[in-house]
């Protein structure tokens, strides 16, 4: 990448009395992506990333900000600096004698000179768009774990961050809730456009919104690149860390991981040199729209719903399903030709229209008044394979073919078409 | 390289070592501890003066009123209570020490001076330690724990400023005030001890008590307690914000023991401090 990195670590080492936490760190962030370090617990994560806020100061290498090192800036230059980024951490940090509305105001009340009436307008929309409107003037003590993450999500992005460091966002929260809020930190991103650091331990799940992966293994970062590079990064840390790490099936979804869903096309198709197979595509389009209009947990209950359909119809009948990307599942059926495989289609469709989008347009009616408006759909596309082509261009071919399924509109919204 | 120099440098101060390992051994932990006391008051001081210096910013009048009414108006109650014992008790025992000499007449007087002099100020500031002292140190010590002030220090709010230097700029404000409650009650308690329950001469009392105290009495037990202010809260505040800095406990029970040093030292200096102030304004 000719690019020039946002945020640059030389040569960074860190020493806490006789224990070296990094040794050597060399890394690059660039602006406006999502960033993700990987890597075990205690191994300097955290550490890393409050070096580039300033709490903690390097024992030797430099740190630099657009080609500027951070200690060597003026204080009018810091404070600018220091001024574009939010830190998330990751007890949440939150003031405990003050209550999430408070402490969402706070950074406004303290570093800007606005009115109290614009505070309180700024503060009340971060507030609301992490739902936390009823529980505005309640203590952090007072409300759930996930309530308290996501107060610390409001308070850290009121200021209009340009980067924000995110300390393991999701940990603690349930499958449901640690997808929705790594599509929150995603929407926000597309929404504002800062540039997002986070530690995570969610693989796969963080790869769906990550733009670049770096991997902090034996005190330095031994891999640098997208979430599908570090699928053929060949180093101890694929076998130590991302495989200790990653769930043999998606949490949210129960569907296989990316890498188990290879390894079992490997093991059953590619050695078969004469059989076909069927692929499927499904995706779930305007997701966004959901979680704008209802919020990111019901976004993620539907594409629940969904990964449990599918694995019941294709499941059955021998197949197997991963999550693709962030909205778009994959499925094979390794002995049906295209006709069995619309067959079974036929029946998921049906089952689908009937039972799955009543529970989902249950949640929907649960969260919102019967008048806000929103359309969503479903659209699947169908491929055959062999087992020489690879597998990738069947499922582009599938992609290619997709046809909507079922339409949630605005308008019938209670009886889905 | 580290290892090819190690036995070098190890080498001579082994010799030394050997030779006054008895001297060593015995004077080693002065030398540290005069080491670590000279460190910390320098922290201290400079924590004081960074943090004195942010008091006079316009976002902060809210928080010092805030604390103004945590270090002054919830102690006024505790302060008035213990200064009317105070004065009672003085009254009684002067009582009967100069009824022996058939100094009565000056019960007023010798009330008087020692509160207002000597006993206000102290007792008042000891008193405030232990109310909103220690509050004040375990307060700051779990928000140091629990990465609140890491957190200010993200979102560029000093935490100097905002934790320390209005309760700095409170107590300045509410030590004095105290301090003249404790001594008018107290004197009050003296009367009531001396004169009503003894039966004490009213007027002798009362005219002894405002012959006898001069402006110069007055403005000492104020510049004591202006002392104390800055000492108990700095001594406090200091212990609450370095919590994590203690080598001898972690987390909870680091809390635990910077509120008991914090609340002990600042006894401690009360008195030495008294002393000095004492000798410097005799």
């Amino acid at each position: 990448m000719d690019q020039q990195p946002l945020i640059e670590f030389r040569n960074v080492t860190k020493r806490f009395g006789e224990r070296t936490i990094l040794d050597g760190v060399n890394l690059s962030i660039y602006a406006g992506e999502v960033t993700t370090i990987i890597g075990l617990s205690g191994t300097g994560k955290s550490v890393t990333l409050k070096h580039i806020i300033g709490l903690l100061k390097p024992d030797s290498g430099e740190i630099l900000y657009r080609g500027q090192p951070i200690n060597r800036m003026s204080k009018q230059e810091w404070t600018d600096y220091i001024s574009r980024i939010s830190y998330m951490f990751q007890n949440n940090a939150l003031f405990d004698s003050m209550t999430v509305f408070e402490n969402v105001a706070l950074p406004l009340k303290r570093t800007t000179n606005l009115s109290r009436k614009e505070i309180e307008s700024k503060a009340m929309t971060r507030i609301e768009q992490a739902e936390l409107r009823e529980v505005a003037h309640k203590y952090p003590s007072e409300i759930s774990g996930g309530m308290q993450k996501r107060a610390a999500l409001a308070r850290a992005m009121v200021t209009d961050p340009q980067i924000v460091l995110f300390d393991e966002p999701t940990t603690g929260q349930d499958p449901i809730r640690k997808n929705a809020i790594l599509q929150m930190i995603a929407q926000y991103k597309k929404k504002f456009g800062f540039t997002a650091i986070l530690i995570s331990h969610e693989i796969p799940d963080v790869f769906f919104i990550s733009n670049r992966v770096l991997a902090l293994y034996g005190k330095q970062i031994v891999f640098q690149g997208t979430p599908e590079e570090l699928e053929n990064f060949d180093h101890p840390f694929q076998d130590e860390i991302v495989r200790s790490l990653e769930n043999f099936a998606e949490e949210l979804t129960g569907l296989y991981s990316r890498r188990h869903f290879k390894i079992r096309y490997q093991t059953d198709l590619a050695k078969r040199s004469d059989d076909s197979y069927a692929v499927l595509v499904f995706s779930f389009d305007n997701m966004d729209a959901i979680g704008e209009a209802v919020n990111q947990d019901a976004a993620q209950q539907v594409l629940r719903s969904l990964g449990t359909y599918i694995r019941k119809h294709f499941g059955a009948v021998g197949g197997f399903s991963t999550r693709q990307t962030i909205n778009e599942f994959a499925t094979i059926l390794p002995f049906s030709d295209l006709d069995e495989a619309k067959r079974i289609l036929d029946n998921f469709v049906k089952d689908f229209r009937e039972q799955g989008m009543a529970e989902v347009s249950s949640v929907f009616n649960e969260k919102v008044n019967a008048d806000a408006c929103f359309d969503f759909s479903i659209s699947v596309g169908m491929a055959q394979g062999k087992s020489q082509v690879e597998i990738e261009s069947v499922i582009e071919f599938a992609r290619f073919n997709k046809q909507p399924i079922a339409n949630f509109q605005c308008e019938a919204r209670r009886i889905p078409s | 390289m580290g290892e090819e120099s190690l036995p070098e440098i190890s080498g001579a101060p082994a010799a030394a070592k050997e030779k006054g390992s008895i001297v060593a051994t015995l004077f080693n932990p002065f030398g540290g501890f005069a080491i670590r006391l000279n460190n910390d008051l320098g922290a201290m001081f400079i924590f004081f003066t960074r943090a004195f210096a942010l008091i006079f910013h316009p976002k902060q009048f809210v928080e010092i009123i805030n604390q103004i009414y945590f270090i002054g108006a919830r102690s006024a109650s505790i302060v008035m209570l213990v200064g009317f014992f105070t004065g009672m008790v003085l009254g009684l025992q002067l009582y009967y020490v100069m009824n022996k000499f058939g100094a009565v007449g000056f019960l007023g007087t010798a009330v008087a001076l020692s509160l207002i002099r000597e006993l206000g100020p102290v007792l008042c500031a000891i008193m405030i330690t232990a109310r909103a002292g220690s509050a004040m140190t375990a307060e700051i010590g779990i928000q140091r724990i629990s990465e609140q002030i890491d957190a200010l220090t993200t979102m560029r709010i000093d935490p100097l400023g905002y934790l320390i230097s209005p309760r700095i700029a409170a107590a300045i404000i509410s030590f004095p005030i105290l301090t003249a409650l404790f001594d008018l009650v107290g004197i009050f308690g003296g009367y009531v001890s001396g004169v009503v329950l003894l039966g004490g001469d009213s007027g002798a009392y009362l005219y002894r008590m405002d012959a006898s105290v001069d402006w110069v009495d007055v403005r000492g037990g104020f510049i004591k307690s202006v002392v104390f202010a800055i000492l108990v809260i700095t001594l406090c505040c200091f212990q609450g914000y370095f919590t994590h800095m203690r080598r001898d406990s972690y987390g909870a029970k680091s809390v635990s023991l910077s509120t008991t040093s914090a609340v002990v030292l600042s006894c401690v200096m009360i008195l030495v401090s008294d002393y000095v102030v004492t000798s410097f304004l005799l």
